[in-house]
């Protein structure tokens, strides 16, 4: 009942449209709820977020505006609200007015095709996984339009580190992802999460829990680490190399759009690896399926947030160089290897011979490739090909 | 013949303005990105079809790969300025006129052959992403192979080509 009550109450207010409306109230009744509970979670993340990063670096955080700084993302709204908004002189306007809202856009649309909870999807997807992918490439050139449109050289620079980052972590992205649906033999999302339910003893049967699956859902979020652009990836916005990247020429209002783009992705992500790898909707236990399935997702969700954050405050900025050679040297041999153990998983009989030949698959390919990228890290002569 | 829907007519127009646009206008990085509009009208125009496979591998290959490659082009080699003299008009406009004719031609024929003119009974039934799967596997995978390869020669050229580059300047 309780784990069914938005889908009644959905049908239930249905009930009271005349017919003839009924379809296009049935796709508002599905998509403003959406455009209302990322924001309002985009915004309890800010606190979050602002208050953890102060307590990893020894400092209270936001603590002023409401009972222990809970009304900040209000105040910042409203700051952000009541500025100017700036546009350079020699900018390209259309463009550069465009790129804020292809982003936001592009940013809600991926949350069609994620199930949220039992019956909870806006629209299931045939090739759902596939439209996932195929929004998030438009991101890329929306960044590019902002980066671009502002006529300076640090947005440039910005859009362009991020477009090449953003180009070569969707390989291994998509690559763990495939492990996944050659799994399942599905690319709509919904089929995905049914084939992680039940249970054996008192394991879910995730994905995440199989050898494969471990090693692709942690590629997977180190991918979406990057894709989203956050620390330790954050090199397009680096605010001490190239001060803020694509959007430094953004003030207002769009600056905040393009903040709220940003979580968006990062929360529609961790979505789909939670859909993919952390059996979606379900509960973790058997003996806690009682609880509602959305319950279930959006915990999973800021299970991963707070992940985000974490890693956010601890790890340093990567280098350039260090960025295309971790995604080309190791992470996409890695994916290749892991879409070759998932073969293997799928085909040898259940026991413990393709727990071990999994794990050995996986295990052999990690030590081998991060030996080859931590040698030819350390031995490398260093050449000084300008400076002399 | 059906009445067009108006998904199909506001699809349409965004896709020819795109199309158009291109063509016409100043900035090269304009021209590219009204491309990817075009690009993404005809992805959104397969999907509207009921070709969700189609529709969604146009928008990832062509509006996310393609269209990032022609900006980056642009920006590595002329810098995309929007102050870049226009177009030279065409010096044998003949010759754009006949390659128009013909191309309008061909796809004359191809629409006139069509079965979208010859209705033959009952419409075909939309084609699950696992048919086109199962078919890419086995029915063609000669193709696909040969592709493949093909790919694979042109990605090792395309290195070989940048090695080369980068000895020559040391």
């Amino acid at each position: 009942m309780l784990d069914q009550v938005f889908v009644l109450l959905k049908h239930w207010l249905l009930g009271y449209s005349p017919a003839a409306i009924q379809p296009a109230v049935s796709i508002l009744l599905t998509i403003v709820p959406i455009l209302l509970v990322f924001p309002v979670l985009f915004a309890l993340t800010t606190v979050l977020e602002r208050k953890g990063l102060g307590r990893i670096q020894n400092r209270y955080g936001p603590n002023r505006v409401g009972f222990f700084g809970i009304l900040q993302p209000l105040a910042d709204a409203l700051k952000s609200l009541t500025k100017e908004d700036i546009v350079p002189a020699s900018a390209d306007r259309a463009v550069h007015f465009l790129a804020p809202l292809v982003l936001l856009a592009v940013a809600f649309l991926p949350y069609a095709v994620l199930p949220i909870g039992r019956n909870m999807i806006a629209a299931n997807l045939d090739a759902g996984v596939l439209f996932f992918f195929a929004i998030g490439a438009i991101s890329e050139l929306s960044v590019f339009m902002a980066g671009w449109s502002s006529r300076n050289k640090y947005s440039l620079l910005g859009a362009m580190r991020a477009v090449a980052q953003m180009i070569s972590y969707e390989v291994p992205l998509l690559l763990s992802s495939i492990a996944v649906i050659m799994a399942t033999g599905s690319l709509s999302t919904v089929e995905i999460v049914e084939k992680q339910a039940g249970f054996s003893g008192i394991f879910p049967h995730w994905y995440v829990l199989t050898p494969w699956g471990f090693a692709g859902f942690i590629l997977f979020m180190i991918s979406a680490t990057a894709e989203t652009n956050r620390s330790p990836f954050d090199l397009p916005e680096g605010e001490s190399e190239i001060i803020a990247g694509y959007y430094i020429e953004y003030s207002g209002f769009k600056f905040a759009l393009f903040f709220l783009g940003e979580y968006l992705g990062m929360f529609a992500i961790s979505g789909l690896g939670i859909t993919l790898f952390l059996g979606g909707w379900g509960a973790p236990l058997p003996f806690l399926t009682w609880i509602p399935s959305w319950i279930w997702f959006f915990a999973k969700l800021l299970g991963l947030i707070i992940g985000f954050i974490w890693v956010r405050g601890t790890l340093p900025r990567l280098r350039m160089d260090q960025l295309m050679s971790f995604a080309w040297k190791f992470m996409l041999p890695m994916a290749l290897v892991i879409v070759v153990a998932a073969g293997a998983w799928r085909f040898l009989p259940l026991g413990l011979t393709r727990w071990l030949v999994s794990v050995a698959f996986i295990a052999v390919a990690y030590v081998l490739l991060a030996r080859g990228v931590e040698t030819r890290n350390k031995t490398a002569k260093r050449i000084y090909r300008f400076a002399e | 013949m059906r009445p067009m829907s108006a998904a199909f007519l506001i699809l349409a127009v965004v896709t020819l303005v795109g199309a158009c646009a291109a063509m016409m206008l100043r900035g090269l990085v304009h021209c590219a990105l009204a491309l990817a509009v075009a690009f993404a009208g005809i992805g959104t125009l397969y999907l509207s079809l009921g070709a969700q496979f189609l529709g969604l591998a146009q928008l990832l290959v062509y509006v996310g790969a393609i269209a990032v490659l022609i900006v980056f082009v642009i920006l590595l080699t002329r810098g995309g300025d929007s102050d870049s003299p226009p177009l030279a008009p065409a010096a044998l406009p003949i010759t754009g006129i006949l390659v128009a004719m013909a191309l309008f031609a061909v796809l004359a024929w191809a629409v006139l052959h069509s079965f979208a003119m010859h209705p033959s009974g009952q419409p075909a039934s939309p084609v699950t992403v696992r048919q086109l799967g199962t078919d890419l596997m086995a029915g063609y995978v000669f193709p696909l192979e040969v592709i493949g390869l093909m790919l694979t020669a042109a990605l090792i050229g395309a290195v070989i080509v940048a090695m080369k580059e980068k000895q020559g300047t040391q």
